[in-house]
């Protein structure tokens, strides 16, 4: 490898670093991403220039149009996405970047001459490779609705680990053997697939963000198995890089919803052998109406807005922030409340309510708005449950014990918006909604939400 | 096992640089408000594209008589490029919304 090609990696790398970091904080995010575009296109354009081979012209022309090609269509979706529809998108991105690996091996595989080391990495390559490619293709499905259902394997756990561990053992064999028929090979990738999907297909929608962080670290480590292949560091450390944070990432998100890693792989809960309080009477609920719910808000000084998934699956973000402007416009005061699990992935309302220009600042996470309930006059819930749940301070027996939540309860009076009485997706009655305070707004987020504007539109 | 050590003792770099950058990946992602997870994991994402890298050098490594090698580098080029352009390219939309206004 040249010297110059060398030290353009090691300019990658450093990028790769700095941009991760950047991307830390709210205020210097926005760099860090153009920092890391920047070394990767470096990376990518040192690598296609600078070598000592002899490569014909043909090849040349062949990679450039694979660039132009994949770039095009890439930007395209990007451009394209509804912010909504952007969980899903970054699955299907992730696939990508493993299905890219997977071929790398195949091809490689072909070549190698019987290093054992070698056929190691490229093994394991093309088994995490299709792992991800499979896996987040259905976490893309489960996500964009097309794959509706919870499947529902029977003995899955036990399935998907003897699965595994034939996949392992297969590995290994053709590792030590040094076979290298095709065959074989087709083999390895078709069961590396099929596992990927046995895996990913029992988890429940709600828990795919997670699912997807997690299939995002495992594609970091396929690029960084492939880096050791080359020897090439800007594949090894950027790998790494992913592998590891991906990992952080992802128990961060599962702390969030008070669940532990091998809970949302397994699915200990949300499952269908609800708890006996299941159908215990909480008392009655009170419905209430737009124009009710109307008057509520206009003569309150404090409101607090707590969305959740239901706003995000309505796309009432516009016009929540109509609702927020108009209240504003009065002279309320209002807020919005936003849990770390709201939405579909962590930091994902904050997304959704930034793409609907809601001021930032008024967006407060859980521990600064938590205090200011007591004072607040109107919360107003929308499609958010387990996260309001009280159930969570004072129910020791339930799922969602621990879990930390808003403290809605403690307003003069809530008014709940939700399409029906189902339970969350926890499956756990929400007691909220029969406290004394609490009025149920029934019917889709973004037809309540528009009724209400025009109700506070004419007062 | 013998192949494991005399591996890592013939490559005691990559091996520093492996461990190392596990820990560097650990503490850049530390204390992340959660506000960031999504754009943090889709940028993470953009990165792991990285892999684009491997499939150039297949493209170019490849003998352009062996159509078999030459079609999956150039399938894996595609594949990899677009993870990383869409992934860059949607975390900086997403950013684009944090925006303060004045």
């Amino acid at each position: 490898m040249s010297i110059s090609l060398s030290i353009i990696y090691l300019i990658a790398t450093i990028t790769f670093v700095i941009g991760l970091k950047k991307l830390g904080h709210p205020a210097t995010a926005k760099n860090g991403n153009l920092i890391a575009a920047i070394g990767m296109g470096l990376a990518i354009a040192g690598t296609i220039f600078i070598h000592d081979l002899q490569v014909p012209t043909i090849i040349y022309v062949l990679i450039g149009l694979a660039i132009a090609i994949g770039s095009a269509i890439g930007a395209w979706m990007a451009i394209k996405v509804k912010m909504t529809k952007m969980p899903e998108l970054v699955s299907l991105f992730n696939g990508f970047g493993g299905a890219s690996a997977a071929l790398i091996g195949l091809v490689e595989f072909s070549k190698n001459v019987g290093d054992k080391m070698q056929a190691t990495t490229i093994v394991s390559g093309i088994i995490i490779g299709a792992i991800t490619f499979s896996g987040s293709l259905i976490a893309w499905g489960k996500l964009n609705g097309s794959l509706k259902s919870v499947v529902k394997i029977p003995f899955h756990k036990i399935v998907n680990n003897l699965f595994l561990i034939g996949i392992i053992a297969f590995a290994v064999f053709m590792v030590t053997t040094g076979v290298n028929e095709q065959v074989f090979v087709g083999v390895l990738l078709a069961t590396g697939l099929i596992y990927g999907i046995l895996f990913v297909l029992p988890i429940g929608g709600a828990d795919m963000p997670v699912v997807i962080s997690l299939l995002n670290s495992l594609t970091g480590i396929a690029a960084a198995i492939t880096g050791i292949l080359y020897s090439n560091m800007v594949m090894l450390v950027g790998g790494i890089l992913v592998g590891s944070a991906g990992i952080i990432l992802t128990i961060a998100m599962c702390k969030g919803m008070n669940r532990t890693l091998g809970a949302v792989i397994f699915g200990s809960f949300g499952s269908t052998d609800t708890t006996a309080g299941e159908n215990k009477r909480l008392g009655t609920i009170k419905k209430t109406n737009p124009s009710d719910a109307a008057i509520m808000m206009n003569y309150a000084t404090n409101v607090i807005i707590v969305p959740g998934y239901g706003l995000a699956v309505a796309q009432a973000q516009h016009v929540i922030h109509e609702l927020e402007e108009l209240l504003t416009k009065k002279g309320v005061n209002v807020k919005y409340a936003i849990h770390p699990v709201a939405g579909r992935m962590p930091g994902h309302m904050n997304v959704l309510l930034a793409e609907s220009n809601v001021d930032y600042s008024l967006l407060l996470e859980m521990d600064d708005i938590n205090p200011q309930f007591k004072n607040t006059d109107v919360v107003l819930v929308v499609g958010a449950n387990d996260v309001v749940n009280p159930a969570a301070h004072n129910d020791p027996s339930s799922p969602i014990y621990g879990m930390p939540i808003l403290d809605v309860e403690n307003a003069k009076n809530i008014i709940v918006n939700k399409r029906t009485m189902n339970a969350g997706y926890a499956g756990i009655e929400n007691e909220l909604f029969y406290n004394s305070k609490t009025v149920m707004l029934f019917g889709d987020a973004k037809d309540a939400l528009t009724n209400l504007v025009s109700e506070l539109k004419n007062m | 096992m013998n192949e494991l050590i005399e591996f890592i003792s013939n490559n005691l770099e990559i091996t520093y640089i492996l461990i190392l950058a596990i820990f560097v990946g650990i503490e850049v992602i530390k204390h992340i408000p959660s506000v960031l997870h999504t754009p943090l994991m889709s940028g993470a994402n953009a990165l792991s594209g990285v892999v684009v890298v491997g499939a150039i050098l297949v493209m170019l490594n490849s003998d352009p008589e062996d159509y078999l090698a030459l079609t999956l580098g150039f399938i894996a080029v595609i594949l990899g490029i677009l993870n990383v352009v869409g992934g860059f390219a949607v975390t900086g939309r997403m950013l684009q919304m944090f925006k303060k206004k004045n």
